[in-house]
């Protein structure tokens, strides 16, 4: 405010704010630019081998990152600012969305189109091969069983989260213990799904029908009266289930409480005059509650689908995909690193990102009749 | 006389109502324990002996009964082990003594090996509990695992193995900033968003709301690729940016519906005083979007100290900055049966995600509330 | 009240900053963008490495491994990866301990499990270590069609070479390179992989008799297995690379059931999987994998045995199972405290059929050169001396195919006969598996196999899915 009072005094001030201003607005951001690639380069550049070194590296990434982020933001809005207001108003916004977008369109958008481009192509990214990559994924017995497998993922792993995340919102509700209790089913939330592979992988251990079993499943199968299975490895499709299983304790934590949060917001008078009215619990659940949270329960859904349709980790670390149970992220990962063939990897990601669009469209229609935009 | 029918309802129903409440405890206990039940098992396990893990399950801690041996001796010359044969006063075919037979007084006779070199064993079924309890195993994939090797002159010597304690820093060198700028980024666009008219907007947000769901599969080739010509694979650096962009889209979406929530006359009347939008992002939106900052950041952090798939594709190559979880991944592969090792590693991996999830719950739960559907 | 001012001030403070730095001239500049070309080149090693000896790939005096030991290259780092890990890793870093502290060359050898994934990711981002471990020589021919790998020609004479290896060695380093031929890497350690290993006191004890052919091993099996137990102890989980055990039972009985020639064919691609001689070794193999009471665990826990643990039950007191077929590396992954000779030895996987003598199937790891760079190159030429593997030779669990080797310095006494064996005999072809192309030998080769013994797929189908992945 004061430099603009002041260069209405006279033509020379004006002169001095107004080149002062141009070059800042050129040095500065240049300056800041030089500074930011240097520590760029710097960090590039560093290998730590000591864990002091380590630290201090991740101090100073988080200096430079942070640091330089905030800084640029404040440059950039400082040279908006210092234009005149008609051109200030038009371009600040982009100085706030610009550099979140510039991200989005590097790592997402153009991505999408830079692999559908590269699946045209063959293994080396040199000739161009049109189709036959698709018609590859979709002819080959491996890539079948990767989609017979995802398929499983969805039907069982989904529907399994979605009733237990339900049936143990339904309880907690209902409980004494209720904090406690949520805390604990949802801890899985928290393991990551390479632990989580190890632990099940626990449970799921064989030994010999002879020796004592020290997986859980396999002991209380003994315990019975039954022989000890490979659990992962047999019966296929079934094994898969096993798989399933795992994420089934891992996402259930997040579907109860969302679904607590929902319950709860269910009108108390609803409930009790439906209880008035003489309708048992299970007609107040079926009656009231469900529709009443159908709108949660959809939202629930589709991301537990989406992340079903995404599963990886649990796969590679527990089969790496043998015996049956590749899914069409691991059957990437196999085409894309280990075999090194990027079209077809490609047309496998292609193919991922064609059977999310359904659940894509479901949020933008979402998002635009919600939104009062 | 007739006030006495609906007392007795009255407790029948009060009767019900706690039979009620028993089973929804009851069946909620039930459920607690399958969900608590295999960390519990590697949590255990990773206090025992590398022995007592191979030989017994982890419940074997709590006092049950098992055949302990009472006596041993090698099989009778005298016997013919394809026919039935008498052994401590009881009869019976090979493959029932190597099945174990018992006998009434409570006894079980047991023949250890095959035809050639058996040996009997005479046990009881006694009550014990295996608590041989260690520290060992934390010291081992802390501290590394010992080799014992041979020197060429004969002698043995000992060596010390990798340890988690890097990996553990590189974890955290690769989560903190890979949490802190997606968030700052972000926290700008949602503001950008929420507070500001521009051409293109609506355009814009549907992009961050259709990214939203997109499969991180899609961009891993490309990035690749330009990482190969920015000589950046393997860094640090990499991993922040990557986490960075795929991220955005989350952050942003949750961002921005609390930003957009904020009551729109502090804002109005802020703006009424003169100040700008940055002034206004930095002084007001920002200290009142704590909450939503710091579940988002919980959520941010918790998927990439979690994450697997994006370090072992753009660290995977360089082992000197291998994060936790691709060591475990790699213990997994390598190390087999080592199951006392591997439950201690993972065990190590849980640690620091289970401190910041109970601690800071309420927050992360916020953030799932607030619409979570990552991409 | 919200002044802009504020803002303004912090401004003004980082233009005098800057003008000052600006005045401050040229001097600082130049630093600045020294040090940014200084970061440019990939994988420079640590700085100092530069600045002394010259840096001239043509200076010093003698070969490149005497030039180390003199002292020229101290201070350097030389990088490298390979596939092995864990006590493997700990006995490579030991017996090159000698050579680093003689040397000042710090040689930083980091394995992965993920080893053929990542190690295309680096390749292929120019960031590669210095030196790579590859067990595989077709994995490794697809970057010397690339023209990635350095040419050891380039400064070890082909007559150094022939001193050094058995000429079948030199062979199996030349690929095909965009512009011919290629020296690709020099032999480190090999092992030999048709034997079977079995317990040796309770074997004696027991009162059996080792088998000299397939019908004796067959009739052994089958006695063990009436003696109430189970005879092989077999396990092909191995993480991504699950199945190769599978795979190198395949070329073993191939090498006894065909001639040389067709097992060089089939390695080339041009005798298909589906051809009846590989499916005869396969149902050879299956005789044994799969017959009931045959394998212990039976079918189900082959696929799902590490093949680390799977010799453990054989160290139990009474053993659980009695043979067990795997190469010589396998004695890494004994149980502590086992004693060669005495708890445990091996005997020659019998011949089948007299035709084909008693051939020996090996593998081997070849180390070949992504960066040419002098402290590099006195590395590898340190590999091709027998040296470079005395600790662990001493240590077991490799054998060596250099010439210079000594055969006292086994120090375990049962691999010191194997190297014998070895050297003695007639017939010997490289791992099959290891020569195919990347897709096949360490891809649809190995997942095929575990598809079949897990009984995902038949035979025919897992065969012919083989020979529809080979590239071509």
């Amino acid at each position: 405010m004061s430099a603009q009072s002041k260069t209405r005094k006279t033509p020379l001030d004006w002169l001095v704010a107004t080149f002062g201003r141009l070059a800042v607005s050129i040095v500065v951001p240049v300056v800041i630019f030089g500074v930011m690639i240097l520590g760029f380069q710097w960090l590039r550049a560093q290998t730590p081998s000591s864990n002091a070194q380590k630290a201090l590296l991740s101090l100073v990434a988080i200096v430079w990152g942070v640091g330089g982020v905030a800084l640029l933001y404040v440059v950039m809005n400082f040279v908006v600012e210092s234009l005149p207001p008609r051109l200030m108003r038009l371009l600040q916004p982009y100085v706030f969305v610009g550099p979140a977008m510039a991200i989005l369109g590097w790592y997402l958008a153009l991505p999408t189109l830079r692999t559908f481009w590269i699946s045209l192509h063959d293994r080396t990214g040199e000739r161009f091969v049109g189709l036959a990559n698709y018609v590859a994924v979709f002819t080959e017995r491996a890539m079948f069983e990767a989609f017979r497998n995802n398929l499983l993922w969805i039907l069982f792993g989904a529907t399994f989260t979605v009733a237990f995340g339900l049936m143990i919102a339904v309880l907690a509700d209902r409980s004494r213990f209720e904090n406690i209790a949520k805390s604990l089913i949802f801890m899985p939330m928290a393991i990551s799904m390479v632990g989580a592979g190890v632990i099940w992988n626990f449970v799921y251990e064989v030994r010999d029908v002879n020796s004592p079993q020290i997986g859980l499943l396999n002991a209380i199968v003994v315990a019975l009266g039954g022989e000890p299975q490979a659990w992962t490895a047999l019966v296929q499709p079934w094994n898969n289930l096993f798989l399933i299983v795992v994420m089934i304790w891992m996402q259930t934590g997040f579907a109860m409480v969302i679904f607590s949060a929902a319950i709860k917001g269910i009108p108390d008078e609803l409930l009790e005059a439906a209880r008035v009215d003489g309708a048992n619990e299970l007609q107040v659940f079926f009656r009231i509650m469900l529709p009443y949270i159908s709108g949660t329960i959809i939202t629930v859904l589709t991301t537990v689908v989406i992340f079903a349709l995404k599963i990886f980790d649990i796969v590679q670390v527990m089969t790496g995909g043998q015996f049956g149970t590749h899914v069409i992220a691991t059957q990437f990962y196999r085409q894309a690193f280990t075999n090194q063939n990027k079209g077809y990897a490609s047309a496998i990601a292609i193919v991922l990102l064609i059977t999310v669009i359904p659940v894509m469209i479901y949020n933008l229609r979402h998002f635009s009749e919600e939104e009062a935009f | 006389m007739a006030t006495q029918q609906p007392v007795q309802r009255k407790q029948r129903r009060n009767w019900r109502k706690l039979w009620g409440q028993f089973l929804v405890e009851a069946s909620l206990f039930f459920l607690v324990l399958l969900w608590t039940i295999p960390t519990l098992g590697i949590f255990i396990s990773s206090f025992r002996t590398p022995w007592d893990i191979q030989t017994s399950g982890w419940w074997t801690v709590l006092p049950h009964r098992e055949w302990q041996v009472v006596e041993e001796f090698p099989k009778p010359e005298n016997i013919d082990p394809d026919g039935v044969m008498e052994i401590a006063g009881v009869v019976g075919t090979f493959e029932a003594f190597r099945q174990g037979i018992e006998t009434p007084d409570g006894r079980r006779i047991i023949w250890i090996g095959n035809k050639r070199l058996g040996k009997i064993q005479i046990q009881e079924l006694r009550w014990t509990m295996r608590t041989d309890f260690t520290l060992d195993n934390y010291r081992a994939v802390l501290g590394g695992k010992t080799f014992e090797l041979k020197a060429p002159d004969g002698s043995t010597f000992t060596v010390q193995g990798d340890n988690l304690i890097g990996a553990f820093l590189n974890s955290l060198t690769v989560a903190v900033p890979s949490t802190v700028i997606p968030i700052l980024i972000a926290a700008f666009a949602a503001y950008g968003f929420a507070w500001m008219n521009f051409p293109g907007r609506r355009l814009l947000f549907i992009l961050v709301v259709a990214l939203l769901v997109v499969p991180l599969q899609i961009a891993l080739v490309p990035i690749l690729q330009d990482y190969v010509k920015l000589n950046l694979n393997g860094t640090f650096l990499a991993v922040w940016l990557a986490h960075t962009g795929f991220g955005l889209p989350l952050a942003t979406y949750l961002l921005f519906n609390y930003i957009r929530s904020l009551p729109r006359d502090i804002l109005e009347s802020a703006f009424i005083d003169g100040a700008s939008h940055f002034t206004i992002f930095t002084r007001l939106v920002l200290p009142l979007s704590v909450p939503a900052l710091a579940s988002f950041a919980i959520f941010q952090f918790l998927w990439v100290w979690n994450d697997y798939l994006v370090a072992l594709v753009f660290i995977g190559a360089k082992p000197d900055v291998q994060v936790l979880t691709m060591r475990i991944a790699e213990m997994v592969g390598s190390r087999g049966n080592d199951w006392h090792l591997l439950t201690a590693g993972a065990f190590v991996s849980m640690v620091l995600p289970l401190i910041v999830f109970f601690s800071l719950q309420r927050y992360f739960v916020r953030g799932l509330l607030a619409g979570s559907v990552k991409g | 009240m919200y002044k802009k001012t504020h803002w303004w001030s912090v401004l003004a403070v980082l233009l005098v900053a800057v003008i000052v730095l600006a005045a401050c001239g040229g001097g600082s500049g130049e630093e600045t963008t020294e040090e940014g070309t200084t970061e440019a080149p990939p994988t420079a090693t640590t700085a100092p490495a530069k600045g002394e000896g010259g840096g001239e790939m043509a200076g010093g005096e003698g070969s490149y491994y005497e030039r180390a030991l003199a002292g020229e290259f101290k201070g350097t780092v030389v990088t490298m990866t390979g596939p092995f890990t864990d006590e493997d890793a700990v006995k490579f870093n030991e017996s090159v301990r000698e050579f680093e502290d003689a040397t000042g060359i710090d040689i930083q050898y980091e394995g992965s499990k993920e080893f053929e994934a990542t190690i295309s990711i680096r390749v292929e981002a120019g960031d590669a270590p210095d030196i790579v471990d590859f067990p595989q020589p077709g994995l490794l021919g697809t970057f010397v069609k690339q023209g990635k790998v350095v040419d050891v020609r380039a400064f070890l004479s082909e007559e150094y070479l022939r001193q050094q290896y058995n000429q079948s060695w030199l062979d199996m380093a030349t690929l095909e390179g965009p512009d011919g031929p290629v020296m690709a890497g020099v032999w480190h350690r090999f092992n030999a992989k048709s034997l079977v290993w079995y317990p040796k006191d309770d074997f004696e004890a027991a009162g059996y008799e080792i088998p000299t052919t397939w019908d004796e091993l067959i009739a052994l099996s089958d006695q063990i297995k009436a003696d109430g137990d189970t005879p092989w102890c077999i396990g092909i989980e191995s993480g991504a690379a699950t199945g190769w055990p599978a795979t190198d039972w395949m070329e073993d009985i191939m090498l006894r059931t065909t001639s040389l020639e067709n097992y060089d064919k089939w390695v080339r691609g041009e005798l298909p999987f589906s051809s009846p001689e590989v499916k005869h070794a396969a149902e050879l193999m299956a005789q044994i994998w799969f017959t009931e009471g045959y394998v212990y665990g039976g079918r189900a826990a082959i696929a799902t045995t590490f093949f680390g643990d799977a010799p453990a039950p054989m160290f139990e007191e009474p053993p659980k199972c009695w043979l067990h077929r795997q190469g010589n590396f396998i004695t890494s992954f004994f149980p502590e405290g086992v004693q060669a000779g005495v708890d445990y030895d091996f005997f020659y996987f019998p011949p089948i059929d007299e035709a084909y003598g008693k051939p020996w199937l090996v593998a081997g790891d070849i180390m070949a050169m992504f960066n040419d760079r002098p402290e590099v190159r006195a590395v590898m030429e340190y590999f091709t001396r027998g040296e470079a593997l005395k600790g662990w030779l001493a240590a077991g669990g490799a054998l060596s195919p250099h010439k210079d080797a000594q055969i006292d310095w086994y120090g375990d006494p049962v691999e010191r006969r194997i190297a014998e064996l070895v050297q003695d005999a007639t017939a010997f072809r490289f791992d099959g598996s290891d020569l195919m192309p990347g897709e096949v030998g360490a891809g649809s080769f190995w997942k095929a196999m575990t598809d079949w013994v897990s009984g995902t797929v038949d035979l025919d189908t897992a065969l012919a899915e083989i020979d529809q992945s080979w590239p071509r």
